[in-house]
């Protein structure tokens, strides 16, 4: 367990510093700074260049960057004049995570009851629609089904609102369209592994004790299936954030992805780079938490 | 245990009472040619079955993937063969017909600018499966030689490459990509300025050689920890084959099938990327086009022309869900054992 941990702190403080630098330097190498592309004199580019420490080695930047991120300063915002990174992401990023968050319990409420009727109507029609419908639903990217509850509930039909987050119901598509990739995945995580799981010797002995359906599913078998979708939970932050971007984007929420899509187009390049960092950090914290979890449900995994 | 004589006189006429030693006993039917019943066993039932040809006959029971290989061929078809039949050009700006709905001549409209959807469509769906099919090339050859060499290795060497393999795959690879294009954009239009396809693309290749490789290179790495305790490998050991020539002569292609099918999943996964990718205007510059940024560029008049994103749209989920049933079947046929 100790050497477990120390490889996955050790691997993610590695992960994380990785991020930071390549991310540092893939930014610098883009040719033309900041203020090439707005009509500036000279001067006054060079009055913003030594304002933002461009003008400084290479290096001296990096180790000042580094230096800062130890403080917990991600830097200006150079396009949005008067805000600091931090100031952005705490503003945005309650926003996101509020959508996202319901996404992932959509996905984890209803995949796993789904995943479990399935596997318990095998082979029957109830579980061919079931299949259907999540085999069609991995195959539909976010942007597409996003557009097209946009179109049918927000357009034709006018029932949901299209814009922003102004009440409840405008929480729905959204919060819809970033689910459904993941809830078909985990429903057909939750199906085999649950078919896996019946399949097992403690299950003919519960089923021999006598008891009822009900526990032998909900208290035996899915207790045991439920550990490959605690697995998923990690890809599962990092598909409902990336979806953001695109979902964020159709809807028009102001939250940290709809925002750093607009920070790629117009180049900011601290708020990608804070962006980013911020993001990485909080996928890796998440994915540790996430196999740690696994290590409580299941005491049986040593590592 | 010692005999004494006369116990192993005994048994000596035993035996020869019962056999009659150093003579071929022959009877007159013996001569006579084999009745046609017996001949019956004789015959082969069938041809002996190769791997590959048990693996054909496996296949080509599934129909799920025998559909889905064939709307792959087609879609293929359209995308490669198609613009040759079509009588515009991507490109090309048909004044006075923008924004047409699907009609005689523009069987799927044309765009806001006057080009006919159904070549840029077509274009579109060449782009996109030329990327996946690239990018699963490029997947397979990273990581069938970086876990090959790590797998025969072992030891420290082994350590030292999955512990980087470790750290790349904790990387948000998303995040990453979209920082390589932003940055790779320039450098690349430098070095390819008549590139047609556009950086965007070739920076996607470049990202998938990164970071993309590590599922496949464990893959491969721990078919290799099997493979190398077989017998032939000591045999090519000892007659002195360098380790090159056990990892490319025996190792691989012993599990060439398994590290094919995992790289066929690529395929879906690099044209939904660049979908992703397209949509956050990361795509290919115009004129080209993918499915993604036709999609993406649809988005403004969804309002009015919603058969703009249509027929992009469902070109990709066609490709998506084809490729993944076809590797499915693949997978299924390749090894029973892995199915569910």
């Amino acid at each position: 367990m100790v050497r477990f941990l120390s490889r996955r702190i050790v691997s993610m403080i590695l992960a994380i510093f990785v991020v930071i630098t390549l991310t540092f330097f893939l930014m610098n190498l883009v040719p033309g700074g900041p203020f090439n592309t707005e009509k500036l004199s000279p001067k006054a580019a060079a009055i913003l260049e030594n304002k933002y420490g461009l003008n400084q080695p290479l290096l001296k930047q990096y180790t000042d960057y580094l230096g800062d991120l130890l403080r917990g300063d991600l830097g200006v915002s150079i396009k949005k004049v008067g805000y600091t990174v931090n100031e952005l992401i705490a503003e945005k990023f309650p926003v996101s995570a509020s959508v996202g968050g319901i996404a992932i319990c959509i996905a984890v409420i209803l995949g796993i009851p789904a995943g479990v009727i399935a596997a318990m109507k095998r082979n029957t029609v109830i579980d061919r629609i079931i299949m259907f419908i999540c085999t069609l639903g991995v195959s539909v990217p976010s942007f597409i089904v996003a557009t097209l509850l946009l179109y049918v509930f927000g357009i034709k039909l006018a029932i949901l609102p299209t814009m922003r987050l102004n009440s409840a119901a405008s929480y729905i598509m959204p919060a819809v369209a970033l689910s459904l990739s993941p809830l078909c995945y985990i429903t057909r995580l939750t199906r085999s592994s649950m078919m896996e799981a019946m399949e097992q010797d403690y299950i003919k002995t519960a089923q021999a004790k006598g008891l009822s359906r009900l526990t032998v599913i909900g208290k035996h078998a899915l207790r045991n299936s439920v550990i490959p979708v605690i697995t998923y939970l990690g890809p599962l932050t990092a598909a409902i954030l990336t979806g953001g971007f695109v979902v964020e984007n159709i809807f028009s929420i102001p939250g940290l992805g709809k925002y750093f899509v607009e920070s790629i187009s117009n180049r900011d390049y601290p708020m990608i780079m804070g962006t980013t960092i911020f993001f990485a950090l909080l996928l890796l914290v998440l994915n540790f938490i996430v196999d740690l979890l696994y290590k409580v449900v299941d005491p049986r995994i040593k590592y | 245990m010692k005999m004494n004589s006369d116990n192993f006189d005994k048994t000596l006429t035993k035996i020869l009472k019962y056999t009659k030693p150093f003579s071929i006993r022959l009877a007159p039917d013996d001569m006579l040619s084999v009745p046609p019943e017996e001949r019956q066993s004789d015959v082969t039932l069938r041809p002996p079955s190769t791997y590959w040809k048990d693996v054909f006959r496996r296949f080509s029971r599934n129909k799920v993937a025998i559909v889905s290989l064939i709307v792959i061929i087609l879609i293929a078809l359209f995308a490669f063969v198609g613009p040759y039949f079509s009588p515009y050009n991507y490109a090309q700006q048909i004044r006075g017909s923008e924004r047409l709905s699907p009609c005689f001549a523009h069987p799927f409209g044309t765009d806001a600018l006057g080009r006919d959807m159904l070549v840029r469509v077509m274009i579109g769906t060449r782009l996109s499966l030329t990327i996946g099919v690239f990018c699963a090339a490029i997947v397979l050859l990273v990581g069938s030689i970086y876990g090959a060499i790590s797998g025969y290795y072992g030891g420290m060497t082994d350590n030292i490459m999955m512990r980087i393999a470790d750290v790349i795959y904790s990387l948000p690879t998303v995040l990453v990509i979209i920082i390589l294009q932003i940055s790779l954009d320039q450098p690349l239009r430098e070095l390819f300025p008549n590139s047609r396809l556009g950086t965007s693309v070739i920076s996607i290749f470049i990202a998938f050689a990164l970071v993309y490789w590590v599922d496949m290179a464990r893959m491969v790495r721990s078919q290799v920890l099997l493979l190398k305790q077989n017998e032939y490998v000591t045999a090519a050991k000892a007659m002195g084959a360098s380790d090159t020539r056990i990892i490319s002569r025996h190792l691989i292609p012993n599990s060439i099938a398994t590290i094919t099918v995992s790289a066929l999943f690529q395929v879906p996964t690099a044209i939904f990327l660049e979908a992703f990718l397209s949509f956050l205007g990361l795509g290919p510059s115009a004129p080209m086009a993918s499915l993604g940024s036709l999609a993406s560029s649809a988005l403004s008049g969804i309002q009015s022309y919603p058969y703009q994103l249509f027929f992009p749209a469902l070109f990709i989920c066609l490709l998506v869900l084809a490729f993944n049933q076809f590797g499915d079947g693949l997978r299924d046929a390749i090894d029973p054992r892995m199915k569910n």
